[in-house]
C-alpha cells in the first residue's frame, strides 16, 4: 500500500517538476529577444565565462583524443591493409560522434557545473531576491545571458575539439607513424560530405542548448543551501550527460 | 481621506502557511506614513515572511496586503514591478550582486531602470555612498567588504532610487557594537531626512527602543502586542515580558515539544 | 575597464577561433562539390547492376568529374536500373554512342560513372539515353567465377 502511494507520490512530482521545467523554459525563451538587445555586453561576458574559460580543457582533450584515434585506427585499419584511410576513420569519428558529445560532456563539467552554481549561490546569498526587490527580473538579467552564452560557446567549442582532434590523429598516423599525407587527407576529403560536418553542427547546437538549459534550471531551482547547490551541480553533470547521450541517439538515427 | 495618507501599508486578516505548517493566522499590522516601524518576534515566528509578503515576493493564502490601498495581490507583473520601485530592501546579509563592484552594485537599479548619463550615475551613486561613508570603498568587490561595510553598501543601494519605504531585514545581526550603532543611527538619519517611511525586522530590543517609532510583537501567528517601544517595555503581558526583558522560559517554552522526558530517557524502545 | 577589455579580447579570439574551425571543418575534411555547374542536361542510362551506386555520385570522363548522378531507380519493365545524371552544359559535345560503366574508385572505395567516348557525330543532350552500358562489378560474382574456374582448372 505505502509502495502503491510513494510510487504514485514520485511519479506526480516527476510530471509537476517537467512541467516546471517547461514553463521555465518559455519564460526564458520569452526573455531571450530582449535580453540579446540589450544585455548583449552580459552575454559577452558570459561567452568569455563558458567559451574562452573552457577552450584549454577542450583543446588538450580534442589533442588526445584525435591522437588515441590515430593509434587505434592505424593499428586497427593495417589488418586490412587500409592504414590510408586511418584519416576518414578519425573524421568520421570526431566530426560525427565525439567531437560533439565529448565537447558537451567537458562543458557540463568545466562550464556547466560553475553556471548552477553561480546561480545557486545567487540564490541562496538573496541575491536574486534582492533582484527582484529591485524590480529587476532574475530570470532576464541572470539566467538569459547565461544559457545564451552557453549557446553560443558549445559549438565553437565542439568546432575546436574536432579540429584539433583531427590534428592530434594527423601527429600520430602521419608524423609518428609514417601514413602518406596525401592519402591521410584525400581518403577524408572523398568519404565525408558535407552532411556528415553538418550532423555534427546540429549536434554541438543541440547538446549546447541541452547542457546550457539544465545548467541553469538546476541553479536557479535548487534548494539554496549549501547542499542544495552541491547537490544542484552534480545534478547538472549527470542529467547533462544522459540527455545529451540519448539526444544523440536520436539525431544520428534521423541522419541515417 | 486621512486614513490613506496616514496609513500606508495596512495588512488585513492574513493567513499564510508553509506546507502543513501555519505561519500567521489573522495577522492585522499598519505601517503609518512618514514612520519607523519595527516588527519583532522570537526567531522561527515568520518575521522575514511577513517582509516576502509585503512585498509579494510570496502571496498570502488569506487576507490582504494594501498598499497606498491598493490590494497587492491584484498587480500584474509590470504594475508588481512598478510598485517594487518604490520599495528599497536591504537583506540579511546585503545580498551584493558578488561579480559587481560596490559602485556598480550600487548603480544597478539606476543601470537597470533609467537612461541617465554615465556622469549623472556617477554623481548619485558618489552621493548615497557618502551618505553611508564609504564613499572611499567604490572601487572595491563585495567580497573585499566587512558584514557592517556590505550592509551600508546595501543600504546605499536601496535608497538609490529615492524609495518611499525602506525594508529592513534584521539589519542588526552578526555586528560589533560601532557597526551597529552607526547602523542605527543611519536608519533613523535616512527616515528623518528623506521623509520616508521605514519597516525594520529584529528582535535586538535595545537598539529597536532607540530607533522605533513603533513596534509590533508577533507570536504564535499573531500580533501579541502593540505600542511605542516603551508602552511594551512596561506591558504587563508575561510573553511581551519574556521578550523584552529576554526570560528563558515562559510563554515561549524553552523546550520545543517532545515526549516526556523521563519516559524517553528510561523507558524501552518506543517504536 | 581594464578587465572588461581582456574579456571582450577573450571572447573575440575565442569565437574567432571557433569559426575558423568550423571552416577547416566543412572545407578541409569533406571533398565538397567538387562538381559545381550552373547550367546542366539530363541523360539517362540503363545498367543491368549498378552495385552500390548512390545519389550524388561523380560522373567522369578520363578521370574528370563532369557530372553528378541525381537518381537511380528501378525500372519494373525492364528489370534493369535506370540512373539519371547531369552533366555540365560546357561539355555539350559528348559522342552519343559513349559508353557508361559503373566503376569502383580503388578497391574499397566507393562507385561512380565513368563514360568512354564513341565516335559518333551526333552528342548527347537533354533527355538523351546512353545506350551502351557496363555494369558494376560485384566482387562476390568475380571471386565466384575465380573460384569455379579454379575448380574447373582442378577437375580436368
Amino acid at each position: 500500500m505505502t509502495l502503491v502511494r510513494e510510487v504514485y507520490e514520485t511519479l506526480v512530482e516527476f510530471v509537476r517538476t517537467f512541467g516546471a521545467f517547461i514553463l521555465f523554459f518559455v519564460e526564458l525563451l520569452v526573455h531571450t529577444p530582449r535580453a540579446v538587445f540589450g544585455r548583449f555586453r552580459l552575454i559577452v561576458a558570459q561567452v568569455h565565462n563558458t567559451g574562452t574559460l573552457s577552450l584549454v580543457i577542450i583543446l588538450v582533450c580534442g589533442l588526445f583524443v584525435g591522437a588515441v584515434l590515430g593509434l587505434q585506427g592505424f593499428a586497427n585499419l593495417q589488418r586490412f591493409n587500409a592504414e590510408d584511410t586511418v584519416g576518414t576513420f578519425a573524421a568520421f569519428a570526431l566530426v560525427k560522434e565525439l567531437g560533439p558529445v565529448i565537447t558537451a560532456l567537458l562543458f557540463a563539467g568545466r562550464a556547466g557545473t560553475a553556471l548552477a552554481s553561480e546561480i545557486g549561490l545567487m540564490k541562496a546569498t538573496d541575491q536574486l531576491s534582492a533582484m527582484e526587490m529591485m524590480a529587476v527580473n532574475p530570470v532576464s538579467r541572470v539566467v538569459v545571458p547565461r544559457f545564451i552564452g552557453g549557446c553560443i560557446s558549445v559549438p565553437f567549442l565542439t568546432a575546436g575539439f574536432s579540429a584539433i582532434g583531427l590534428f592530434g590523429a594527423y601527429l600520430v598516423a602521419v608524423v609518428l607513424l609514417g601514413v602518406d599525407v596525401g592519402a591521410f587527407w584525400q581518403q577524408m576529403q572523398q568519404t565525408l560530405s558535407i552532411k556528415d560536418v553538418e550532423e555534427g553542427i546540429v549536434k554541438s547546437i543541440l547538446f549546447g542548448g541541452a547542457a546550457s538549459l539544465i545548467a541553469v534550471w538546476e541553479g536557479y531551482n535548487c534548494i539554496p543551501t549549501a547542499e542544495g547547490v552541491g547537490r544542484a551541480t552534480t545534478r547538472t553533470v549527470v542529467i547533462t550527460a544522459i540527455v545529451v547521450l540519448v539526444v544523440d541517439f536520436m539525431v544520428t538515427a534521423t541522419y541515417l | 481621506m486621512s486614513k490613506s495618507s496616514d496609513n500606508l501599508i495596512e495588512i488585513r486578516d492574513l493567513d499564510y502557511s508553509r506546507g502543513s505548517r501555519p505561519i500567521f493566522r489573522g495577522l492585522n499590522v499598519t505601517i503609518r506614513r512618514g514612520e519607523v516601524t519595527a516588527v519583532m518576534g522570537p526567531s522561527g515566528t515568520g518575521k522575514t515572511t511577513l517582509l516576502r509578503l509585503i512585498t509579494r515576493q510570496l502571496l498570502p493564502d488569506n487576507g490582504v496586503v494594501l498598499v497606498d490601498g491598493v490590494d497587492i495581490g491584484t498587480l500584474s507583473q509590470t504594475e508588481l514591478y512598478r510598485m517594487r520601485q518604490r520599495f528599497g530592501m536591504l537583506f540579511q546579509n546585503g545580498a551584493l550582486l558578488t561579480d559587481l563592484s560596490v559602485f556598480e552594485n550600487v548603480a544597478f537599479p539606476l543601470r537597470e531602470h533609467t537612461r541617465l548619463t554615465n556622469r549623472l550615475i556617477r554623481h548619485v551613486v558618489l552621493t548615497k555612498l557618502h551618505a553611508v561613508g564609504l564613499r572611499g570603498a567604490a572601487d572595491m568587490m563585495p567580497r573585499e567588504l566587512s558584514g557592517g561595510m556590505a550592509r551600508r553598501v546595501a543600504l546605499a543601494r536601496a535608497m538609490v532610487m529615492d524609495p518611499e519605504i525602506l525594508i529592513y531585514d534584521e539589519p542588526f545581526v552578526g555586528l560589533d557594537p560601532i557597526s551597529m550603532g552607526v547602523i542605527v543611527r543611519l536608519v533613523r538619519r535616512m527616515n528623518d531626512a528623506l521623509g520616508i517611511s521605514s519597516i525594520l525586522v529584529s528582535h535586538d530590543v535595545q537598539e529597536i527602543s532607540t530607533v522605533a517609532d513603533c513596534s509590533y510583537l508577533i507570536s504564535d501567528g499573531k500580533v501579541a502586542a502593540s505600542g511605542s517601544p516603551q508602552e511594551l517595555h512596561t506591558a504587563t503581558s508575561d510573553l511581551v515580558r519574556q521578550f523584552m526583558h529576554g526570560m528563558a522560559d515562559g510563554p515561549v517554552a524553552f523546550h520545543y515539544d517532545a515526549p516526556d522526558y523521563e519516559e524517553q530517557l528510561l523507558g524501552r524502545d518506543a517504536d | 575597464m581594464q578587465q572588461t577589455r581582456s574579456v571582450e579580447l577573450g571572447t573575440g579570439l575565442f569565437v574567432l577561433l571557433g569559426i575558423g574551425a568550423l571552416f577547416f571543418l566543412t572545407t578541409q575534411t569533406t571533398g565538397g562539390d567538387d562538381f559545381r555547374a550552373s547550367e546542366v542536361y539530363e541523360v539517362q542510362a540503363r545498367f543491368q547492376n549498378v552495385g552500390s551506386l548512390k545519389r550524388r555520385a561523380p560522373v567522369s570522363m578520363a578521370g574528370v568529374t563532369i557530372g553528378r548522378v541525381t537518381g537511380v531507380e528501378f525500372d519494373g519493365d525492364s528489370l534493369e536500373a535506370v540512373v539519371t545524371f547531369v552533366i555540365d552544359r560546357q561539355y555539350d559535345r559528348i559522342p552519343d554512342d559513349s559508353d557508361a560503366s559503373v566503376l569502383t574508385s580503388g578497391l574499397l572505395g566507393s562507385q561512380y560513372i565513368g563514360l568512354q567516348p564513341g565516335g559518333s557525330d551526333m552528342y548527347l543532350e537533354e533527355g538523351s539515353e546512353i545506350m551502351f552500358t557496363q555494369s558494376a562489378v560485384v566482387l562476390e560474382n568475380l571471386i565466384g567465377r575465380f573460384l569455379v574456374r579454379d575448380s574447373d582448372d582442378a577437375s580436368e
